[in-house]
């Protein structure tokens, strides 16, 4: 990127960038999270996007119940394999480009939960991007992952179209 | 109308001279022992005749290894007033054997009685006669478990996952 101020061009300058870089850099700090919370780790979410630790700081605050307006998954909470189906067709609706949190131990890796319904981790119908460990985490901890999927983008971004 | 539950036992026992098998009061709590065919004609009783009109809870459990018959259906039934002591709590117990896991539904007396067989036939595989819409509640409908059995194994994924790669592919084929 670089900055052209010269005054023979007149007004503010421009700035010179590559277009992948522009769309990624417009994509990272407007992340539209889709919400997919299932159990008590989603209260902790919802913490997240509320005042106290304000998720807009991060361009991420316009949370989307629709996944077709949604770039981000945060899954949160125990999913159970009826669920599982309904999980995986909210994501098949996001469109590309999309970034999956898997958020709390229960999404990571089954969490207390050794059982006959849940899911061992959701990696097994989901490509995760980033894994957020805890029983729930703090709130810091999915502002860290959401950060994370910032670098992410800006390091290997996504096609244009 | 007979208030405490001596008297309600009394008066079930009165009625129901064959079906009652046993009546068992510990700490409050009375347990009536009835017998599978009779479960129906005493739930209506009890709630015509005594005022129980609100079903709590039905359950189950199973006492494999433990003792035969090896289920047992359990039905909490409640008895509400403006006194206190009019407040009456009674307990139901059906024994199952495994032969034959078929008991008469009390979905004709009460309503709310639906979903809660429903979830024990899911659970533990029992059937309930004249239940107007029995079919799994909690787990996928094509589940072929009864998890809360004492000799399915609790880590055994395997069933689930069969109805959730089903339920996949059904959504590729809705999709496309
Ligand atoms: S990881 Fe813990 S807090 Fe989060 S959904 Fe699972 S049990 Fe609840």
């Amino acid at each position: 990127m670089g900055l052209n101020a010269n005054p023979l061009l007149g007004g503010d300058g421009f700035i010179t960038t590559k277009l992948g870089e522009f769309a990624n850099w417009a994509r990272k700090n407007s992340l539209w999270p889709m919400p997919f919370g299932t159990a008590c780790c989603a209260i902790e979410m919802m913490g997240v996007f509320a005042s106290r630790f304000d998720l807009s700081r991060f361009g991420a605050e316009v949370v989307r119940f629709s996944p077709r307006q949604a770039d981000l998954m945060i899954v949160s909470g125990t999913i159970t394999y009826k669920m599982a189906s309904v999980c995986r067709k909210i994501y098949d609706q996001m469109p590309e480009p999309k970034w999956v949190i898997a958020m709390g131990s229960c999404t990571c890796g089954g969490g207390p939960f050794d059982s006959y319904a849940v899911v061992q981790g959701i990696d097994e119908f989901l490509p995760v991007d980033v894994y957020v460990g805890g029983c729930p985490p703090r709130p810091e901890a999915l502002i860290d992952a959401v950060m994370k999927i910032q670098k992410k983008i800006e390091m290997q971004g996504a096609p244009i179209v | 109308m007979i208030l405490d539950l001596q008297s309600v036992s009394d008066s079930v026992d009165a009625n129901f001279p064959d079906t009652i098998l046993d009546i068992k009061s510990f700490r409050n709590e009375t347990t009536l022992l009835i017998k599978k065919e009779g479960i129906r004609e005493v739930c209506r009783y009890l709630k015509n005749d005594l005022d129980f009109k609100f079903i709590v809870d039905v359950t189950a459990v199973d006492y494999l290894g433990m003792k035969t018959p090896r289920f047992e259906v359990i039905y909490y039934l409640h008895r509400f007033g403006s006194e206190f002591s009019e407040n009456v709590r009674i307990r139901l117990k059906v024994e199952v054997p495994e032969v034959d896991l078929r008991v008469l539904s009390v979905t004709p007396v009460w309503t709310g009685a639906n979903w809660l067989e429903r979830e024990v036939y899911d659970l533990f595989g029992i059937e309930f006669i004249g239940h107007p819409d029995l079919r799994r509640i909690l787990m996928p409908e094509e589940y072929d478990a009864h998890p809360l059995r004492k000799d399915f194994d609790v880590r055994d994924r395997e069933a689930s996952k069969r109805c959730f790669e089903r339920e996949l592919k059904e959504g590729e084929d809705g999709a496309s």
